[in-house]
């Protein structure tokens, strides 16, 4: 296995582990958000509540819980990993630099905006995931579609929420594309619909997600 | 397009790699709009000598775009604000009356400053010898023509040779990544037949020594291939990528 | 007067290659290993010299001044390379690209090395594509030929405008995986500043590190100078900043004679000077004469723009003077035209030296060239000249586009300016048919020998010539020399010719460094280039030649005693480089001038202005002058001529007609 670890260990190899492990987080993130939509059904989270009921009971869920915390944690690694090695790669750095003469200035900031989402992930873990899993407020009369009403009154909140979201859209912009271009798809036929897809992906999702906090804290939904 | 630039330099001015450099500011007047930005720095050199100073160090040679020497990160960007041009193809007319121009070396751990304005690419080098060729003799080639080649192959293996190894990639990225000089090389001979039958080999050995040399990696923030003066595409770096791993993945 | 031996090998001109091939004598594997060859340069021949010697077993050393390899400017060719391969079926062959290389050199040329060169031109072009240079090739995968200027076949492969980069690539690569190899040492960023001779044997070099300023000794069995031309010695070329005579004057001194060192050539389309600042001249193909009209103001001093001027006002000289051959008239003669035409008062732009290359025809040739392609009926004007101007893009687009970076003009517009420049030396070090100089186990490789070229070169062989040199002909001629070292093992470079040499280095650093004087480097190069340029470039005579070297020879006192060079000796310092080499293009202008004026005939790029037909053509003297002049030195300004005489026993002499 030691060509394995030469092979993950290498530039190339640390960029496909974070391609990997992000593309397997876009997918989760496609589930997360198909279920949370839910609540735009107007329906008082009925639906909302019986998928995360779903959620909550499936041994197959729990298990692939595991493996996505897992793929995150590998994803935080090896983008600290990657943080830290690059940063060495230029010890006496630019007077002046102009960067967005060539590049777009949230490729250049995947770190800082991964850092955001970490720290909004915590918040975000606190408010729900901490309160349906290892607590045992969870009851037929204060369901987690109940505790999003809660949490979303606040404006302190929503806001961080929002900005949260916006970090999110940002952060998937780039990292849809620029996974396929590290596994090697990069082909003039194809690469400018996956681009395509990604900025739809990116901006549905972040929308999406952001509009939640927003529909609650306006009483938008009941 | 005739006209005369009063300009204001700032310009890294370093002894030799074992100093700490600083910026050292100078105005230079009368500067004709006709001139390269090499030449303009021949004016500015010409009055130090005259007035008992260093003059400053800079690579060239060929002050036409091809021999990849010059190598000036000016006002943030390498080879300056054009696009597709090298230092020594930048004309004055470029820049206005009494601007600031901030002229630095090329900034990485794998390119030391040897002085002033020119930096140690050896690394390149030894990147090219740890896998950069077709293990060929001299003699032992067939007829040239006995291999046919698409010519859609040949054209792109030729975009990608068109690399002129100044380094404005590393220059550029915010990683100091060279991936993109690499992976020209590796592309161009893994689309040729010729090159194909050690394409695996040689993207391993090139990576490594990449590696080794103490370049970043990459972020795929597109900055190397819009800073490059020859316009190498993203494109190499993905070819580079399937190569390395089909081969670490699949050799025996 | 000492005979030169040019060793050339009995037999029929076309086997004594293959037959001298197979007798030379050879070096067994495990002799090579302890044979040492210093390689200096690491263009196209000292790249490919270098790859192939290693690849035979030799331990090689390889110098070059620049930070790379990859930098030697072989790299800016743009044109082509030629090779005798009649891929396309019309009549090409091995004679034939013999006799076009004979021929555009004005007969010149030694008979043995030009048919040597065309018969392994063939096996080069297998060579590079076995490395992967990506020649250009049609839709059915195979190679494409253009044609070049001297030629009535195609027999010009190439890889875009850039051929000479993917060539040096090639050659580059190869050498990298020797360097890899552990076969070659490379020395980059060493500047040559002596050869050692030992027993009047070559032994070994004296190198500068430019970065540390420290002189090292480095021992060889043989030395290969492979420095390329010495055109920087007119200041403006377009040669690159660093070319330079350096290490062949420093053979030179050392008893290797330099052979026809006024044969320059003055290459007809770069882009005219803009001002006093320029600091080199950039070349626009050759090719560009397909399709642009060359011309002047009928008037002359006219200061209207181009497209003032109407059509009847035109002077398209080339035409007018050439009927027969027209824009496409050899190198030599649309430079000389050019330079008439503006030393008689009828130049245009700004500096009144320059002659306008016009496509507006050719827009408008082509655009309704599409138009009746695509079956329109009454085309206005400017779609004529829109797609007119597309089909130009698709042919020219990375020259048009380079001019106007250089210029600001934009040559879709207005009628590109072009001034001819100093481009290529067809002079250099003499060589034997081994390659070898006047000094037993000195080599010289490409452009820094004489023998191919004759008076004039054609386009496209330049890059041939080197890498026939390197690949080809040099791994096996060198055994010829080699075979009989093999009981010489190597030596210590703490030897008393080693010490004085690099005493003798060092103490002419110091001399320049301690000099002080007011002027910088540069002040001396532009006025020996002037004097060359207008002397000693495209038209000479006895008189200016006359003055001309009392004029150099008080520059070359001016020089050593008011060069100003900053800096230290222990540091990186390309003042001090730079004046080391224009000290020997000093000398060197010298020697040229006396060269031009020893030569009282025209030939190719030598045009004696005593010397022409009652309408200005170039008159040759073949009952005088069909000779190499071989120059020894002796002394500071005295040099001695040696004579090889050409014979030709396939070839007849022939006068050059394009009327």
């Amino acid at each position: 296995m030691a060509w394995l670890a030469k092979s993950l260990n290498s530039s190339l190899g640390k960029k496909l582990i974070m391609a990997i492990t992000g593309l397997f987080l876009i997918s989760f993130l496609l589930v997360h958000c198909g279920l949370n939509a839910t609540i735009f059904l107007n329906d008082g989270g009925a639906a909302f509540n019986e998928g995360a009921e779903f959620m909550a009971h499936n041994p197959i869920i729990r298990t692939m819980e595991i493996v996505l915390f897992g793929g995150l944690l590998l994803h935080i690694f090896d983008g600290l990993r990657l943080w830290l090695a690059n940063k060495k790669k230029r010890p006496v750095a630019y007077a002046v630099v102009d960067g967005a003469a060539n590049s777009k200035w949230y490729s250049r900031s995947m770190g800082l905006l991964g850092t955001l989402l970490l720290i909004f992930l915590i918040v975000h873990l606190r408010h729900f995931w901490y309160f349906s899993r290892l607590t045992n407020d969870l009851t037929e009369t204060h369901t987690l579609y109940n505790e999003m009403q809660i949490v979303f009154q606040s404006p302190i909140v929503v806001l961080i929420y929002v900005l949260g979201c916006i970090s999110l859209g940002y952060h998937l912009l780039h990292g849809f594309q620029s996974a396929f271009q590290t596994m090697g798809w990069n082909h003039p036929k194809y690469t400018p619909t996956i681009k395509t897809i990604g900025a739809i992906y990116s901006i549905i999702i972040a929308a999406l997600f952001a509009a939640m906090p927003i529909a609650f804290y306006f009483n938008l939904i009941q | 397009m005739e006209g005369n630039l009063n300009l204001t330099l700032k310009i890294w001015r370093q002894k030799n790699a074992r100093v700490a450099g600083k910026f050292e500011t100078y105005q230079v007047s009368g500067i004709s709009t006709d001139m390269s930005f090499l030449e303009m720095i021949d004016v500015l050199n010409n009055r130090l000598i005259e007035e008992g100073d260093d003059p400053v160090a800079f690579d060239h040679d060929c002050r036409e775009g091809i021999c990849g020497m010059c190598s000036m990160y000016i006002n943030g960007r390498p080879h300056g604000p054009n696009r597709g041009v090298t230092t020594c193809q930048l004309h004055m007319r470029s820049f206005k009356d009494g601007q600031t121009i901030t002229v630095e070396p090329w900034r990485s751990s794998a390119f030391p400053v040897i002085k002033d304005l020119v930096v140690n690419r050896s690394a390149f080098d030894r990147i090219i010898a740890a896998g950069g060729f077709v293990s060929v003799n001299t003699g032992n080639a067939q007829d040239a023509n006995s291999l046919p080649i698409p010519k859609e192959n040949a054209d792109q293996a030729f975009a990608a040779a068109a690399c002129i190894g100044c380094g404005a990639c590393v220059a550029a990225c915010k990683n100091a990544s060279a991936m993109l000089f690499t992976s020209a090389k590796i592309s161009q001979l893994a689309l040729l037949p010729q090159g194909q039958v050690e394409a695996g080999k040689r993207a391993e050995a090139m990576v490594a020594q990449m590696d080794e040399e103490g370049f970043g990696a990459c972020s795929n923030t597109g900055a190397c291939e819009a800073e490059c003066p020859k316009g190498i595409s993203l494109e190499n770096i993905a070819r580079m990528n399937r190569e390395y791993f089909s081969s670490t993945f699949s050799s025996k | 007067m000492t005979k030169l031996d040019a060793k050339i090998p009995e037999g029929s001109l076309a086997e004594k290659w293959t037959k001298y091939r197979s007798s030379v004598p050879l070096v067994n594997p495990a002799n090579k290993r302890s044979l040492e060859i210093v390689i200096v340069g690491s263009g196209l021949a000292g790249a490919s010299a270098a790859a192939s010697l290693a690849e035979l077993g030799y331990k090689v050393k390889v110098f070059c001044f620049q930070d790379s390899p990859r930098r030697a400017h072989s790299i800016a060719a743009q044109g082509g390379i030629n090779a005798a391969k009649n891929y396309q079926n019309d009549g090409d062959s091995i004679y034939r690209l013999f006799y076009d290389t004979i021929k555009g050199g004005d007969y010149r040329s030694r008979e043995a090395n030009v048919h040597r060169l065309a018969e392994v031109s063939g096996s080069i072009i297998d060579q590079c594509v076995a490395q992967g240079v990506p020649f250009a090739r049609e839709y059915g995968g195979l190679l494409s030929n253009r044609s070049f200027g001297g030629t009535q076949v195609q027999r010009t492969f190439y890889a875009a405008g850039q051929t000479g980069q993917q060539l040096l690539l090639g050659a580059y690569s190869s050498l990298q995986r020797q360097v890899g190899m552990g076969n070659v040492k490379m020395y980059t960023r060493h500047e040559m500043l002596d050869v050692v001779t030992i027993d009047g044997k070559a032994r070994g070099i004296i190198a500068r590190d430019s970065v540390t300023g420290a002189l090292e000794r480095h021992f060889g069995h043989a030395v290969l100078l492979c420095t390329g031309g010495y055109g920087n010695v007119f200041y403006l070329s377009t040669n690159a900043m660093g070319s330079n005579v350096t290490a062949a004057w420093k053979a030179h001194k050392k008893g290797a004679f330099i052979a026809n060192p006024c044969y320059t050539q003055i290459h007809p389309t770069c882009i005219p000077v803009s001002g006093d600042h320029q600091s080199k001249l950039t070349l626009m193909s050759e090719s560009l004469r397909n399709d642009g009209r060359i011309w002047v103001p009928k008037k002359e001093n006219d200061t209207r723009k181009a497209n003032e001027i109407p059509e009847e006002e035109r002077d398209y000289y080339l035409e007018r003077r050439y009927p027969a051959f027209g824009n496409l008239v050899p190198r030599d003669i649309a430079s000389r035209a050019a330079k008439e035409r503006c030393d008689a008062g009828f130049g245009v732009g700004a500096s009144k030296m320059a002659v306008y290359l016009d496509y507006a025809a050719a827009i408008i040739r082509y655009g309704q060239g599409e138009a009746n392609k695509h079956n329109m009926q009454n085309p206005s004007y400017e779609e004529i000249q829109a797609m007119g101007k597309a089909v130009v893009k698709e042919k020219y687009g990375n020259l048009f586009d380079m001019y106007k970076q250089i210029t600001g003009e934009d040559p879709y517009e207005v009628p590109m300016r072009i001034y001819p420049a100093v481009h290529y030396t067809m002079g250099g070090l003499w060589v034997d048919y081994n390659l070898m100089t006047t000094v037993p186990g000195l080599y010289a490789l490409g452009e820094a020998n004489f023998s191919d070229h004759g008076a004039n070169r054609l386009g496209a062989s330049a890059l041939m010539q080197g890498l026939a040199d390197g690949y080809f002909v040099i791994p096996y001629t060198i055994g010829a020399y080699l075979a009989s070292e093999i009981r010489t093992p190597a030596m210590s470079t703490d030897s008393a010719p080693f010490v004085a040499a690099e005493k003798e280095v060092r103490e002419r650093l110091e001399t320049l460094m301690n000099i002080k004087g007011n002027k910088p480097v540069d002040y001396f190069h532009k006025r020996l280039g002037k004097i060359m340029w207008d002397e000693c470039g495209m038209a000479r005579s006895e008189k200016g030649l006359k003055a001309s070297i009392k004029e150099i020879q008080a520059l070359q006192k001016e020089f050593w005693s008011d060069v100003k060079i900053p800096g230290e000796i222990d540091n990186l310092n390309p003042e001090l480089e730079k004046a080391g080499r224009v000290a020997d293009f000093l000398e060197l202008g010298e020697l040229m001038c006396i060269d031009a004026l020893d030569r009282n005939e025209s030939c190719g790029g030598h045009f004696r202005t005593e010397y022409q037909t009652e309408d200005g053509e170039a008159l040759r003297d073949d009952k005088n002058y069909a000779y190499v002049a071989a120059w020894e030195y002796e002394k500071q300004s005295t040099f001695k001529l040696h004579k090889e005489e050409l014979k030709y026993e396939n070839i007849k002499i022939a006068q050059r007609s394009y009327k």
